[in-house]
This record gives C-alpha cells, sequence and structure tokens, in this order.
C-alpha cells in the first residue's frame, strides 16, 4: 500500500536530529572543515544519542529497534542538513555496524555488537576505495587469499574515513576468482594487526572532519571467520546498496539545507533596484533547487523501503544514488551561483558546501543507511 | 509506515489497464493520421474490459489510495501507443462545475460533457489578460470574444467560459459561464491540427454578441469587483482543481516516456544492450549510462505525482506538490521520449515504431495545465513567500 507516512518512532527520530543538527553540528561546521577535526564533546554528544546502537538487536546489548534503512535515512538526512562532514563522522561506526547486524554470523555478531553498546564512543569505518583512478567496488584488486590458519589479505585502501582513529574495520577485497562484484567479500579486518599500516590521505576537497586515510594491507594474517557472513562470505550487494542509500540521503540533507540558507538571501539581496529573488533567473532556479530535494528525497525513499522489505535492491539503490549524484552536485553548484562573489569567500557556507557535496556525490562509502 | 509497494489486487487492476490500452494500439495510427476524425463513445474491443470505475469498486477501503492508484493507472494507459477505447462522459469544465457551480448548476448540467474555454490568442497563461466580456443585459449575459486551445471542444455538449465583467478588476473581474452548443451567437470556427494528440479534438471558438441566462453565471455570484484583490469565486474554484489535474497531467508525460523507454529498453535488450547494475559507470557503455538514467529520472518524476496525489488522499494542501509534479512530468515528457529516440537511432524517426509518436503525443504536458514556467512561477512564490504581483 502505497504510503508516504513515516511511523511515530521514526518521525521522533527524526525531530530529534534535525533539532541537533541545527543546534549543534550547523554552528560547529565551518570549524570543523578548517580544522578538519570533529570536537571530541559533540561526537560524544551524538554517540549519547543512541544512533549506532539503535537497531542492534537486545541480545548483543543494543537498543533492539527494527533494523531500517529508511530510519536510516532519515537519521542521515537530518545529520547531512547540519552538517555532511560532522554528522557523517557522529555516525561513521555505522559503516562497521549496520553490515555486521544486516550480514554477520551469529558468533560474528556476538563478538563484535557489544562493543558498540556501552556510553563511551568506539569508532568504526568501512575500506572501499582504492588507488585506481576510475575505480568501481567491480574493480576492487585488494585480495584475501586462503590459506591454512584463514585469510592473507593484501592490498591499499584508500580515502577510509577516520581510518586512523577507527578500532574496528571492513575490508572490502576479492576473496576468489568470480567475476566483478560475485568475488568480493567484507573482511572484518582489526586496524592494529600486524601488517596493517594507517596513514591520513594528503588531504580532500571535502568532509574534511572525516579525516580519510590509506590503509596498506601487506599479508595481514586473518582468521577463517574474518570473512563477514557464514561460510564462504555473505553477498555484498546488500551492503553495497546501503551504502548507495546512505550517501544519497546524506547529500538530500545537504541539498535541503542549502535551498532553505538561499531562499531567504535571495529576498535580501538587492541588485538593480529589487531583490534577486524577483528575478525569474534566480527564482528558477530555486524553483529548480526545491523540486529535487523532493524528488530525490522520495527516491531514496522509495530504495530505503525496497531495503527494508528485503527484497533485491541492488538496481533501486543504483537509480536514487544515481539521481541524486546528479541533482545534489547541482544544487550545491547553483547554491553558490545565487551568492556570486560571497559563495566564493570561505565566510559563507556555500563553498564548503559544494566541496561537501563534491565527496557525496563520487565517493560512494560514506554512511550506511 | 512508508511504503512503495502494490497489493495484489491493485497489481492486477494495473495490469488489466495494460492489458486494455494495448488492445487499442492499433487504433494509434489511424487516428493520428486522420486528425479530423473523432473517436467512437465506444470502440468493439472496450466491452471485453471493465470500465474504470469497475475496476475501481472492487478495491477495499484500506488498501493504497484510490487517488494515487487513478495517477498509477494513468501513467500505464499512456504509455502505451494507444487509444481510448471509451471515451470519459466528462471534461475539464465538469471538474471547474464540480469546484465552483451552484449545487444547482451541478444538478442540471453535471451530465453533460463540459469543455473549458480559458485561453484566447492574445492570452495564454497569463489568464488575467483574458479579452472576452460578459455584460449583463436584462436577464441575460452578452459574451463576446474569442477562445482558443478549448480541449474536446468539437465533441462536447457545451463549455465554461472565462469572461471578464470589468477589465479594470484584473483577476477578480475574470467570471465563468456556461454555454451549451447551439446557442446563437457561438460558433464553432475550427478544430486545431497539432504536433501530437491528434485522436483529442481541440477547438477554436467564436462569441459574437453570444445571449445566455443570467443563471449560467457559474457559482451566481453577480458582483462587479472593482479591484483585483477583491478575487472570484470561480477563478480560485478552477485553480483548486489544479491540485488533482496537474499531478493527472504529470501522470500522462510520465507515461509517454515510460512508453517510449520501455520501448527502448525492450528493443536495446534483443541487441544484447542492457545495464548490469553490478556494474559500475566505466563499465557501461553510453547507452546503458543513458537507459539507467532516463529510468532514475522516470522514478524520481513518478514519486513527485504520487506525493501529491497522497496528499491530496489526506485531505492536506497540495498546491506546492501539485506544482512540483506537474514540472517533473513537464520535463520528462521531453527529455524521455527524446532520448529513448537517440538510444534507437534513425529508425525510431520512422512511423513503423511508436517511440516518434510517444514524443509528439507527450509533448503537450509541459504546455498545457500551466507550462513547465508556470510551475517554477508558482513554486518559487511559494517558497519565497511571494504574491503574484511580487514574482512574475
Amino acid at each position: 500500500m502505497i504510503s508516504f507516512d513515516v511511523t511515530d518512532e521514526q518521525s521522533q527520530i527524526r525531530d530529534m536530529l534535525v533539532a541537533f543538527a541545527n543546534n549543534e553540528l550547523a554552528p560547529r561546521a565551518r570549524q570543523a572543515d578548517e580544522a578538519c577535526t570533529v570536537p571530541a564533546d559533540v561526537l560524544d554528544q551524538a554517540w549519547s544519542l543512541g544512533l549506532v546502537q539503535l537497531a542492534i538487536p537486545e541480545a548483543y546489548g543494543g537498543s533492539g529497534a527494527p533494523r531500517s534503512a529508511l530510519t536510516g535515512a532519515l537519521m542521515l538526512e537530518a545529520m547531512g542538513s547540519g552538517c555532511a562532514g560532522l554528522g557523517g563522522t557522529a555516525v561513521a561506526s555505522s559503516l562497521f555496524v549496520n553490515p555486521l547486524i544486516d550480514l554477520g554470523s551469529e558468533a560474528q555478531k556476538l563478538r563484535e555488537l557489544p562493543k558498540f553498546c556501552g556510553s563511551t564512543r568506539r569508532v568504526a569505518t568501512l575500506a572501499l576505495h582504492e588507488s585506481s583512478l576510475a575505480f568501481d567496488p567491480s574493480r576492487i584488486v585488494t585480495r584475501a587469499e586462503p590459506d591454512r590458519d584463514g585469510w592473507r589479505i593484501t592490498g591499499v585502501k584508500r580515502l577510509v574515513p577516520l581510518g586512523e582513529e577507527a578500532e574496528d574495520m571492513l575490508v572490502l577485497a576479492r576473496a576468489s576468482g568470480a567475476p566483478d562484484i560475485a568475488g568480493i567479500k567484507a573482511f572484518i579486518v582489526p586496524p592494529r594487526a600486524e601488517g596493517v599500516t594507517i596513514a591520513r590521505e594528503s588531504a580532500t576537497i571535502g568532509l574534511t572532519p572525516m579525516r580519510f586515510a590509506r590503509v596498506e594491507l601487506a599479508g595481514v594474517s586473518l582468521p577463517h571467520d574474518a570473512i563477514l557472513g557464514e561460510g564462504r562470505g555473505a553477498d555484498i550487494r546488500p551492503l553495497l546498496a546501503s551504502l548507495r542509500i546512505g550517501g544519497a540521503a546524506l547529500a538530500v540533507g545537504l541539498a535541503r539545507a542549502l535551498t532553505d540558507f538561499a531562499i531567504p538571501y535571495a529576498r535580501e539581496r538587492v541588485a538593480f533596484g529589487e531583490p534577486i529573488a524577483k528575478k525569474q533567473a534566480i527564482a528558477f532556479m530555486l524553483a529548480d533547487m526545491h523540486i529535487e530535494c523532493d524528488a530525490m528525497r522520495w527516491l531514496v525513499w522509495k530504495a530505503a523501503a525496497a531495503f527494508d522489505r528485503g527484497v533485491d535492491v541492488s538496481k533501486m539503490a543504483v537509480l536514487a544514488q544515481n539521481y541524486v549524484n546528479r541533482r545534489a552536485i547541482r544544487i550545491a553548484d547553483d547554491g553558490l551561483q545565487i551568492f556570486g562573489g560571497h559563495g566564493y569567500i570561505r565566510d559563507l557556507p556555500l563553498e564548503m558546501w559544494l566541496r561537501n557535496a563534491r565527496m557525496l556525490t563520487i565517493h560512494s562509502a560514506l554512511a550506511a543507511a | 509506515m512508508v511504503d512503495f509497494t502494490l497489493s495484489d489486487s491493485d497489481r492486477e487492476i494495473l495490469s488489466g489497464v495494460a492489458e486494455e490500452a494495448k488492445a487499442s494500439e492499433k487504433y494509434a495510427r489511424h487516428y493520428d493520421a486522420h486528425e479530423d476524425e473523432i473517436l467512437p463513445k465506444a470502440f468493439a474491443e472496450a466491452a471485453a474490459f471493465p470500465s474504470l470505475l469497475e475496476r475501481m469498486r472492487r478495491r477495499p477501503g484500506d488498501d493504497t489510495p484510490s487517488v494515487i492508484m487513478q495517477m498509477l493507472i494513468k501513467i500505464e494507459r499512456e504509455a502505451h501507443n494507444g487509444v481510448p477505447l471509451r471515451q470519459a462522459p466528462s471534461a475539464l469544465g465538469n471538474a471547474a462545475l464540480g469546484a465552483a457551480g451552484t449545487p444547482a448548476q451541478q444538478k442540471r448540467w453535471g451530465h453533460l460533457m463540459l469543455a473549458m474555454s480559458i485561453t484566447e490568442p492574445g492570452a495564454g497563461s497569463d489568464t488575467k489578460a483574458i479579452q472576452t466580456t460578459a455584460v449583463l443585459d436584462g436577464d441575460e449575459w452578452v459574451l463576446n470574444g474569442d477562445k482558443i486551445f478549448v480541449t474536446n471542444g468539437v465533441r462536447c455538449h457545451g463549455t465554461i467560459v472565462w469572461a471578464t465583467v470589468n477589465k479594470a478588476a484584473g483577476r477578480g473581474g475574470i467570471k465563468s459561464f456556461l454555454v451549451l452548443k447551439g446557442t446563437p451567437g457561438f460558433e464553432l470556427v475550427r478544430k486545431e491540427k497539432k504536433l501530437g494528440i491528434r485522436s483529442s479534438d481541440t477547438a477554436a471558438y467564436a462569441f459574437r454578441d453570444c445571449r445566455i441566462p443570467r443563471d449560467h453565471l457559474i457559482g451566481g455570484d453577480e458582483r462587479v469587483p472593482q479591484s483585483a484583490d477583491e478575487g472570484s469565486a470561480s477563478y480560485k474554484g478552477v485553480l483548486k482543481t489544479f491540485n488533482i489535474t496537474r499531478p493527472t497531467v504529470a501522470a500522462g508525460g510520465i507515461g509517454k516516456a515510460l512508453g517510449a523507454f520501455r520501448y527502448a529498453r525492450d528493443h536495446l535488450a534483443k541487441e544484447g544492450i542492457a545495464v548490469d547494475w553490478d556494474k559500475g559507470p566505466h563499465d557501461r557503455t553510453a547507452t546503458e549510462q543513458t537507459l539507467l538514467e532516463l529510468e532514475a529520472d522516470i522514478e524520481a518524476a513518478t514519486l513527485t505525482v504520487l506525493r501529491a496525489a497522497w496528499l491530496a488522499a489526506r485531505g492536506e494542501p497540495n498546491n506546492l506538490e501539485a506544482s512540483v509534479a506537474k514540472a517533473k512530468g513537464g520535463e520528462l515528457c521531453r527529455s524521455g521520449p527524446q532520448r529513448a529516440m537517440e538510444l534507437l537511432g534513425a529508425m525510431s524517426l520512422s512511423h513503423d515504431h511508436p517511440v516518434e509518436q510517444f514524443l509528439r503525443d507527450g509533448r503537450i504536458t509541459d504546455i498545457y495545465e500551466g507550462t513547465g514556467q508556470i510551475q517554477r512561477l508558482v513554486i518559487a512564490r511559494a517558497i519565497l513567500g511571494y504574491s503574484s504581483a511580487e514574482l512574475s
């Protein structure tokens, strides 16, 4: 039955996070962007909201809320509307936790999930990208070779969010001769294991609080059950879908916040004797920004709702991501244009939003819905 | 709970609609080539299919709201290059009568097919600029003016006509009147020849000292406003109907894009060209990427229509969302069939294939019921808090 009705619980979570994003994230966005870091108290505060452990079943110490990508998308859109960099940092551990909930074996869940249910913040991440230009998940070259004791994993992962701080990490690697995505599996890799070298990336254009890192894996030995899922490992398509939906949801939040920021400015800024908002060239840009914020959101919701039904969501997630990638970057770019020179100066958030939007619409492992 | 799935019974309804539309495809080219002909009230094939009302009657009340189903049905029907097997008994004028007519007027004329005469040679989107006048003379209104682009204007029984009773009052001076066919002074000047939707008759009218009874004023409010601020019940009544008609029109354009997309997708698949959803953009051809983006655009536009309909079903204001849907549907009716033709290459230009007709038939979506530019004006005013005078 077609409905756009979020549940009361989802609505409460969204309202709480919109307030958090407005009050705590947005005012600190610029400073965090320049400093390339997030004040610990903000992250602690975010942790105390219980977002990461929300959907961890009670059996593992979590809150036991239904695991829902739609709830995840609502949370991420709210966070993205405050600051995608801070918001992404605050829920980065979900990059590890959500795939564990979705695809982990019973033993893996018992071992890994309780660590995230305490009151002390625990940082975890996921390593997808690699050094090659024109990278795509189906082109992963990091290899996990089975050996006597388990697995040996070799390769270099790049642009790993919070790589230096993470205490737990999922690494996507090619685990068999199966072609394309079918051969890719996720591995639980302790970042302090022997053979793992982690160093900060030179820098990135945006989302700087996420402190992206390069993770080198030099024949790292892992136990048999390091492969995520039972037996020969879980199909990672649902994980990729969750990442696509998550990144898109953050981008929708950014686009909505940017549009809401541009509207009052266009009403106030006078040129040639009248507010620029009264000129159709500007008014129509704003109208298109509004139109696309709506369209993007519903597409993200549709993919998330399909994820929650447990059906194959690969196609819907690709469609949503593709659409959001095209529209969100346009909105960020047009938003800057409306502000003209002021958009280019680092006093206002427009240039930061454009840089962050560029990350959100190209890096496909920033958040798990 | 957020949900975008349909019940089995609703999916059955949609496949029934698809079957019916498919059965009408054999007539599409004939009525495209013979624009002078009017569609029969019902084709013989219609007997094999239940009416829309019958299809909808069987639905349980706790399923997807019926107004959303109507949008999906519209999309599915228009995704086939066909003609309606049965002609709808009502037209736009009926919606206006329902929104702004008195109960007595609705009872008296509701059974007729009524067209809507708003546009004039010199006034399209800017409806307050209309020149057709109505003057009360004794117990009769006297209408003078020209109307064009009247949908169903040939086959209708009568039309609702917008005319001004006081040009100085702008929009507030515009009232609507019912004029029946055969009234002296009311002339059907011609049937228009169009790029597409040729099975739909579009008329031009002339009113020359056309006298109609005093009680043919829709809504019955004879006050003559002195300024635009006073508003007009009939004008506002028509604007209200846009909240459903705009998403419906958008659904039509989306359907045409969907039909063109399906045709391109299915024929390309026969050539071994299809999107592999596991592959990344670097492993896709430009053709595959276009197919993917077109499908994403269709999904996005469809969802804006469903959103507007969902709000309407809940009785919530949806003026803004109706325009969002119309803007998206309007954009897609152009870019969708265009891209489908580019995907298929030169033979898609031929009447051997339906895609070129999808383009011609769909193209109207971004024009009637408010152009894409008008929708953006409506949206911009809403988000900026501007009146129509402040942003025009």
